[in-house]
């Protein structure tokens, strides 16, 4: 976590944090609107760390207990890393009858992932098992990123994904690393 | 110019509407007919197993592509012939335009709440005043008392569409009776139902709808601000929500002093995030207020006590996108269609084992037949209809020898199901009645908020009694427990989701409780679905030795060399089904109860005698 600390609250304070208090200031720091803003948040970090909780806490001036009640409540917000690009594998009833966790495992495989939710070393990629996406003629299904759909998938049609995506990931840091 | 309107509906755009628009604004431009043609994107037309669509001089293009698109440039727009491959199967290929007429699919539609899907580009605020948008809100602030509103809402006997179908304009006449100042309206846009999806497809394709009769409801209870609630999961809803709201704020709509008045009043937009139990109405009361969605108990009604302790109107999407339509026809309109009762249209989402999968908006009244056979165009495959399930988590099966029964709220809650928000699922001699209601369990276990102990262990207890049965491992008196632990919890839970969470229990076991028992003595699961109580078997009179099945098999527990008849170890199957569906030649059939390898003989004489009588 100190790691992540100094990034976070280092000597130029990370861009990330001025746009969430942008939007806070927008919303004239509504207590109320606290989804909304836990999506900004999300939106922004990916992820929900305990830092940017405490953020948010100290600039609506409520408890943290209350942002962080609210966030465990909601399926939708992770307290948890997540890659920069997200792999979620569908394992609905159908997705699931038709092979999708095997589908799963490859992708674990191929990128050299233990388990479910754990994100690679360089912090790009991670997989995570959905619920029902309500695609289910086209079982088992996979969501690449945010808009990227592979219907019909199986195990062996995961390589190709897999290094397809790594090309994407190496111009996404070549570009942060421009503008770093 | 001629308008092209392509279908832009959620599921349109999943099976690759983007592709299908950008070959025919292509081949427009190609063509030189830029000019006399404007592509019009449009909400969801409801034939959702068909996109994507198009739709040019009243003929409707189905399952297209690109290539599709470049042949219809070419023969339809350009020589004026219709293309008829194109074309989904009619009861007559003469007149085509009358045909579409006659088909049952559009001939039994009433479209109120859908009056401008698939006809308005939804990011067009044009589009809707073209076709009659804000008229209704001029008239009511120009013409009309809030209390005349709410007699013509109540004249009109609107009732709740969410699911509970509470008379609309009552709530509304509570509401306004309260001596607050401050009131508010909420638009509960957070369509959780596996399986609903009409709410999506209004705010997705009419949002103005909705805000105009938000902003009336407003006015009939005097609020001055509103929300609409809507689910994370509808991006592109919330886009064109807020697309429509600054839109709605430009041309004075939504403000202050809307229409120069001095009525104001403005929308925001909350999003959800995640949690089933914030479309009961005091659980999305905490959400919008940005709390943990946990529902409390009632009374106070929110028409008393609402958001931050001040009188709320909670109207569903459905329910909103109707008022217009009634201010600007009339009540008495209104009770044209429908029954005494429940007046009025119900949109439905047609899903499972039925032909015409997608979107319906029909009469009350209509009977489930006529939904299912006519509109839907009954089950595939040749398969048995063996039950319908309405209300998702929160609904029951009807059995296939109830089907003539009339679809309003009281028929409904007399055979234990709910109307719901309109998912109609439809079921087949394939689907097994313990597993439907064990996926429906597994959904409220997942999603029971926590706060009261009958929901929060109730529902898992019965989540546990399901799953045994539903392994050969249940005993008798486990159905009997069954049974009174989803009376308790219908009767103790605290909100509306624990109270209906037991009806799929409840309904399977009133109308298939031998199916129940069939599981449990004989260990056996009659429609064949419950993993742990079936086999596969290859029959060898049919198999083929073409391997497909053996390669595909994740465990490797089939035998066989090629051209030679192959062979299931059952001690490795995992039951995935894989080789089923792989299967050209139809040889692998399904047995139950189980069977180990020695006993495969006698499964296929059995088989084989039972297939040629």
């Amino acid at each position: 976590m100190k790691k992540a600390k100094s990034i976070l609250w280092g000597e130029k304070m990370d861009k990330r944090y001025q746009a969430l208090e942008a939007y806070m200031k927008e919303v004239n720091y509504d207590p109320s609107l606290l989804l909304n803003i836990l999506h900004k948040a999300q939106q922004l970090f990916l992820w929900l760390p305990p830092d940017v909780l405490k953020f948010i806490a100290e600039k609506l001036n409520i408890p943290i207990s209350r942002v962080a009640g609210v966030v465990s409540f909601y399926n939708f917000f992770s307290t948890k890393p997540v890659g920069r690009i997200q792999i979620k594998v569908c394992l609905g009833t159908a997705c699931y009858v038709k092979g999708g966790d095997r589908v799963m495992e490859r992708f674990l495989e191929e990128l050299g992932l233990q388990e479910e939710g754990q994100v690679t070393e360089d912090g790009m990629f991670s997989v995570h098992a959905v619920r029902c996406v309500g695609a289910c003629s086209m079982a088992p299904v996979v969501l690449i990123g945010e808009n990227d759909f592979y219907g019909r998938m199986s195990p062996d049609k995961v390589p190709r994904l897999v290094k397809k995506y790594k090309q994407i990931a190496e111009k996404m840091k070549q570009e942060a690393g421009e503008n770093a | 110019m001629k308008e092209i309107r392509v279908c832009a509906g959620g599921a349109c755009i999943a099976s690759g509407e983007a592709s299908v628009r950008d070959a025919l604004v292509k081949a427009l431009k190609e063509k030189g007919l830029e000019d006399k043609f404007k592509v019009v994107e449009t909400g969801c037309m409801g034939m959702c197993s068909r996109g994507p669509f198009m739709v040019v001089d009243d003929i409707v293009y189905n399952k297209l592509n690109a290539r599709a698109v470049g042949e219809i440039v070419e023969e339809h727009l350009i020589k004026g012939n219709i293309v008829e491959k194109y074309l989904m199967e009619l009861p007559s290929k003469e007149k085509v335009k009358e045909a579409f007429k006659e088909h049952p699919f559009f001939s039994k539609q009433v479209r109120i709440v859908t009056r401008n899907l698939g006809q308005i580009d939804p990011r067009s605020i044009d589009d809707y005043l073209e076709r009659g948008g804000y008229k209704a809100l001029e008239k009511v602030l120009k013409e009309m008392k809030p209390q005349d509103v709410i007699e013509e809402i109540k004249n009109s006997g609107l009732r709740g569409r969410g699911g509970a179908g509470f008379p609309t304009g009552l709530k509304w006449e509570f509401a306004a009776k309260q001596k607050d100042d401050t009131k508010y309206v909420v638009c509960n846009a957070d369509e959780g139902d596996p399986g609903a999806f009409m709410d999506r497809a209004v705010l997705e394709g009419d949002p103005h709808s909705v805000l105009e009769g938000l902003t009336i409801a407003a006015y009939a209870i005097g609020a001055k601000r509103g929300f609409i609630y809507v689910r994370a999961e509808y991006p592109l809803a919330i886009e064109r929500l807020t697309i429509a709201i600054s839109q709605a704020r430009s041309r004075g709509f939504l403000g202050k002093n809307i229409l120069g008045t001095d009525f104001s009043f403005d929308i925001e937009i909350r999003i959800g995030a995640g949690a089933f139990v914030c479309g009961e109405e005091t659980a999305l009361m905490a959400s919008v207020m940005g709390l943990r969605g946990q529902p409390w108990p009632r009374p106070p009604y929110p028409v008393e006590k609402g958001l931050w302790g001040h009188p709320t109107v909670i109207n569903n999407v459905e329910t909103l996108a109707n008022i217009a339509w009634i201010i600007n026809n009339g009540w008495q309109e209104f009770r044209k269609y429908g029954t005494e009762k429940s007046p009025g249209t119900k949109v439905f989402a047609l899903a499972g084992k039925v032909k015409n999968t997608g979107l319906v908006e029909v009469p009350l009244g209509i009977t489930l037949r006529e939904l299912i056979f006519d509109i839907g165009g009954g089950i595939p495959n040749g398969k048995k209809l063996k039950a319908v399930q309405t209300g998702g988590p929160s609904g029951g099966v009807i059995p296939a020898d109830k089907i003539d029964t009339p679809i309003d709220y009281e028929s409904l809650t007399a055979l234990g199901t709910i109307m719901g928000s309109g998912g109609v699922i439809v079921l087949d001699e394939d689907d097994c009645m313990v597993d439907v209601a064990k996926f429906f369990l597994e959904f409220t276990v997942h999603e029971s908020c926590g706060k009261c102990t009958p929901c929060r262990e109730g529902t898992r207890a019965m989540y546990e009694i399901l799953d045994r049965i539903s392994r050969g491992e249940g005993t008798m008196e486990d159905i009997d427990t069954l049974e009174e632990l989803a009376q308790v919890v219908k009767e103790t839970a605290l909100c509306g989701l624990g109270q209906t969470a037991p009806n799929p229990v409840l309904t399977t076991l009133r109308y298939f409780r031998e199916e129940y028992e069939i599981h449990v003595k004989e260990k056996r699961c009659p429609a064949k679905k419950c993993r742990d109580l079936i086999s596969y078997v290859i029959d060898p009179k049919a198999c083929t030795g073409c391997t497909a099945c053996k390669i595909v098999c994740p465990t490797h527990t089939i035998e066989g060399e090629l051209n030679k008849v192959h062979f299931i170890h059952q001690d490795n199957c995992i039951k995935c089904g894989s080789c089923m569906d792989i299967c050209r030649f139809d040889a692998i059939f399904k047995v139950s109860p189980p069977i180990t390898d020695e006993e495969t003989d006698k499964a296929v004489e059995f088989y084989l005698s039972s297939k040629n009588s």
